[in-house]
């Protein structure tokens, strides 16, 4: 994928952005910046902050403090101007089922002014492309998930919207539907669009984003290309169970090397994250056999996003070098606050 | 249709658009959301037909079973009833508003909206003259009813004209009551558990099926004044003869007042509600 960086400008800024529902901090300072044309993956678990964050981009919420922009404009202050500029597919299809799909795209159609000629025009044109011309004049409320998820990305394409935001595009689709719906992202992103994507899949992000934003709790705790976080995050989980506990305890100092971070061990298995996968498990084994150390059982998987989000959380040293260069002191105190809560 | 181009690539600015053009943004916005609310309608047919088959059910309940023991001095019950009939077909339509409202909050359609450039207004507006509109149906089909067991209109055509009007003005401002309680609520089913004790005492404590005189003193003082009862009351005395300005300046007086409130309640409410 190549990105054409045409503006200084990134097409999405968004700095210090805080939100509190009632005792809840839902975003507890948040910064990132998305550059013109490309995609950011926003990874999190539920409840980090992801949606909350789109919606206070797409001008559906205000936020309590700092600023977020979309092309420059600022989205508290001139919502109207960055409505024109942005399309949004949500966590749940927005689309009506008492209309068909055709008439779905061309309200959205009428809705963004585009005259009733172009709405017309667009629709059929959005149906096709996104392989729904033959279902096109039946009922929304008949369609299959994946269906109704494409004419949902499909509506918030309509007015043509150089930005666009997906909050969890894929969630609760079937694999087929999934691998549907990344082709279309991508064809996207490969247009120039930019696309700002949450999601809770790692798989997802790394296939779909230029650059990752990890958020919990409200902040953003890693960011970088996926493949740096995979580097720093290890990409494969080495799981050995030993004789007991005391032979644990040793095997994981004789690992420790081999790791991206400090071993963990609960009981008589000890727990290793590597950035190479293979080749280091064979030599982890072999050390371990050099130093007497029998291994009992053996698990080697690719980390999950729950490993990803343990590992982030759970090592503080780990977390503060996560902190954002371009932070600002305030953004700092928070999280230092939030981590030693 | 509106002309406003948009051309995001291009326009690095844009500036706010002249209120004539805003306001006929808003009119544009408003048809279309109103125009996707009626095929909602048209292609969910069982309920428009549950909101016709209750008021008609009330119609024969009242004309043939409770109609004998209620006296009215001086007139036909049939043409003391109909009046009541129409009161409460517009108001229990009106619930239809805060159903429909809620159903669109869950479905993330208003998410959808409101990340869009249409006016703000769009789709309060576009539902309430939605159902204005199915309101309109809704009271033709209940006249046809009412003629077929008996009602007659004792004044000329100008009155009963205004008495419809009144009727279908009425619904509209109680469309935006309950256009609140549609954003509060959240889901259809609490939308509608919600809308009813705000609708039973305004359409039985009044004097939509039984004279006032009839109800023990303490509820006379709020049957007596109360919506349902001052729009009852004016539409009587168009239908019936004898109608006095002060009535139908009371019922106007309780439409205008009510939208007055519950319009900008409702529209602060949809820019709050998450």
């Amino acid at each position: 994928m190549t990105n054409l960086h045409q503006h200084s400008e990134p097409a999405i800024r968004v700095e210090g952005l805080t939100k509190r529902f009632g005792d809840l901090e839902a975003l507890a300072g948040v910064d990132f910046e998305v550059p013109a044309g490309t995609v950011l993956g926003v990874l999190g678990p539920n409840g980090a902050g992801k949606t909350t964050t789109v919606r206070i981009l797409t001008t559906v919420l205000r936020a309590d403090g700092g600023t977020a922009s979309v092309l420059g404009i600022d989205v508290a202050r001139r919502p109207d101007a960055v409505r024109a500029r942005i399309g949004l597919a949500g966590q749940y299809a927005a689309v009506d089922g008492n209309l068909t799909g055709r008439e779905n795209l061309r309200l959205i159609g009428r809705l963004t002014h585009l005259g009733r000629p172009r709405a017309m025009a667009r629709a059929d044109e959005l149906l096709e492309r996104f392989g729904l011309a033959d279902a096109g004049d039946r009922l929304a409320r008949t369609y299959s998930g994946g269906m109704r998820r494409r004419l949902d990305l499909a509506a918030a394409l309509v007015h043509r919207p150089p930005v666009l935001f997906l909050d969890e595009p894929t969630t609760g689709l079937d694999p087929h539907g999934r691998a549907n719906l990344w082709e279309v992202i991508e064809d996207l992103a490969a247009d120039g669009t930019t696309v700002l994507l949450t999601t809770q899949y790692l798989e997802e992000a790394d296939r779909l984003a230029d650059d990752i934003v990890l958020i919990n709790n409200g902040t953003v705790i890693a960011r970088g290309t996926p493949a740096e976080l995979k580097a720093r995050l290890g990409s494969t989980v080495i799981e050995v169970g030993l004789d007991d506990d005391h032979a644990a305890a040793r095997a994981s100092e004789v690992v420790a090397p081999f790791g991206v971070r400090t071993p963990s061990r609960t009981g008589r298995v000890v727990q290793v994250e590597v950035a190479d996968g293979a080749r280091t498990v064979v030599q982890a084994l072999r050390a371990l056999d050099a130093h007497g150390l029998e291994t009992l059982e053996l698990n080697v998987r690719e980390p999950s996003l729950d490993d990803v989000f343990l590992s982030l959380t759970g090592d503080r040293r780990d977390r503060d070098d996560e902190i954002p260069r371009a932070a600002r002191p305030e953004t700092l105190e928070r999280s230092e606050t939030r981590g030693a809560a | 249709m509106t002309t406003i181009a948009l051309q995001p690539d291009t326009a690095d600015v844009v500036a706010v658009p002249p209120v004539p053009v805003r306001l006929r943004t808003a009119v544009a916005d408003t048809i279309a959301v109103q125009g996707r609310n009626l095929l909602g309608y048209i292609r969910t047919p069982q309920l428009l037909v549950f909101s016709t088959i209750q008021p008609v059910i009330f119609v024969l309940l009242f004309r043939y079973v409770f109609g004998g023991a209620i006296h009215v001095p001086g007139t036909d019950y049939v043409d003391f009833l109909m009046p009541g009939i129409f009161a409460q077909t517009v108001v229990f339509g009106a619930m239809a508003t805060a159903i429909g409202l809620s159903t669109d909050l869950n479905s993330g359609l208003v998410e959808r909206f409101r990340s869009l450039p249409i006016a703000r207004s769009a789709f309060l507006t576009g539902r309430t003259t939605a159902d204005l509109a199915r309101n309109v149906v809704v009271v033709g089909l209940m006249c046809v009813v009412g003629f077929a067991v008996g009602w007659r209109v004792h004044t000329d055509v100008p009155s009963f004209v205004g008495a419809l009007l009144l009727m279908l003005a009425f619904g509209y401002c109680m469309s935006w009551v309950f256009a609140t309680v549609g954003l509060i609520a959240r889901d259809a089913e609490a939308a509608q558990a919600a809308s009813f004790p705000i609708l039973a005492p305004l359409i039985f404590a009044s004097s939509a099926f039984v004279p006032v005189s009839s109800m023990p003193g303490w509820l006379q003082g709020f049957a007596r004044h109360q919506p349902v009862s001052a729009v009852t009351t004016a539409v009587r005395g168009l239908t019936l003869g004898g109608a006095t300005t002060g009535d139908v300046l009371t019922a106007i007086a309780w439409c205008v007042g009510i939208v007055a409130v519950a319009a900008p309640i409702a529209v602060r409410r949809y820019r709050r509600t998450v």
